[in-house]
């Protein structure tokens, strides 16, 4: 499949950003549903070094991919594209997951509220209208728990805190190409952005059961994933200086 | 007591003598080898003098002086190793960068010659 060229750019452009890590099962049609849904759109894989053909099987679904020399985690993978849509010139960058769960559909939504909205951040989100969706206990509790612990921080509610499919604009690609959680980013990346007094809209979204591969996530890593964000939070949160003076700076 | 530290004397010396074999033949860098050869020095001279131990025994309230010679060898390894791992932090924050930037420069480089 040809690929939609991915020439530097100026005004109003979008990349579609997929990291993926083994995901050789979802990846092609991953790549060609954000083609049928963003006809025109570039689709960049970042490939996190991947044991399977992931990097091949994108390329040939007609995404660029841009290959990494070891496992960097889904922070690094998601900065490093970050880093390039800016350096390319781009406007608006979408982040979509690798397995397919996200529905590619909803892609359009999130730019026309990025675009319209004028906000930093459009999160795609399960939880923001009684939409069906639902998640398992675990998570369920994990989600609950941090949107009690970022309900203060941010001075309001997210709903979907722990969403990937996220938009963001030019003013946050500049700040995370620079400051941008390298583990479990989603929670971090709100607080980083909530320094930078960044604003962030939720917009209801369809997540779908994941069809090839399996989750990572296991008991003992959902406890590491906690404690491991908790601290991420609130090291940002006590940079407040900082982000302050970044803010007088724009 | 006195055989304890006789222990931490010798233990000590053979410390000062790996990190010193290990610098000559750079196996360590040097100056990452300057907290071990502090800490093994420092060692040294409490297992060597008696004294010191009796006096951060009393200053502590401790009556027990091996208990103070634990004390301070398990501070003074704690305070290398945090050093160790504010290294590898660093290290693993410059691997990373390094990382990115080979990525992104492949894929020009890629992009490039595709469209040559």
């Amino acid at each position: 499949m040809a690929k939609v060229p991915l020439e530097p750019v100026s005004g109003e452009k979008l990349l579609v950003l997929v990291p993926a890590y083994n995901e050789e099962g979802a990846i092609a049609r991953v790549v060609k549903a954000v083609g049928e849904s963003m006809p025109g759109v570039p689709v960049l894989v970042l490939d996190d070094c991947s044991a399977d053909t992931t990097a091949a099987t994108a390329s040939l679904a007609g995404a660029h991919v841009v290959s990494f020399p070891h496992h960097l985690g889904l922070g690094g993978c998601v900065q490093t594209g970050y880093r390039l849509a800016f350096e390319l010139g781009y406007e608006y960058v979408i982040r979509v997951d690798g397995d397919g769960q996200h529905d590619t559909r909803d892609i359009p939504r999130i730019f026309q509220a990025l675009k319209e909205s004028g906000c930093e951040m459009v999160i795609g989100s399960r939880f923001v209208e009684d939409n069906g969706q639902s998640t398992g206990p675990v998570r369920s509790l994990g989600i609950h728990f941090f949107r009690a612990v970022l309900r203060p921080i941010l001075g309001k509610t997210v709903h979907d805190p722990t969403s990937g499919f996220v938009g963001v604009n030019r003013r946050a690609l500049a700040v995370f190409g620079k400051s941008f959680p390298l583990e479990y980013p989603e929670i971090e990346a709100l607080v980083v952005l909530q320094r930078r007094r960044f604003r962030f809209l939720e917009i209801p979204c369809k997540m779908l059961p994941r069809t090839t591969g399996r989750s990572s996530i296991t008991a003992i890593k959902s406890i590491y994933y906690i404690v491991h964000v908790l601290l991420g939070v609130l090291v940002n949160v006590l940079k407040y200086e900082r982000g302050r003076k970044i803010v007088e700076d724009k | 007591m006195e055989r304890l530290l006789h222990c931490t004397t010798a233990l000590s010396i053979i410390l000062i003598v790996m990190v010193l074999t290990s610098v000559r033949r750079a196996h360590i860098r040097v100056e990452y080898s300057v907290s071990w050869l502090l800490a093994s020095i420092a060692l040294l001279g409490v297992s060597l003098n008696p004294s010191i131990l009796a006096m951060v025994s009393n200053l502590f309230g401790i009556d027990y002086s091996p208990i103070v010679l634990l004390l301070i060898a398990g501070a003074v390894f704690l305070l290398v190793f945090f050093r160790l791992s504010v290294i590898i932090s660093k290290l693993k924050d410059d691997n990373i960068a390094l990382a990115q930037r080979l990525a992104i420069v492949e894929f020009y480089l890629r992009h490039d010659r595709e469209q040559a």
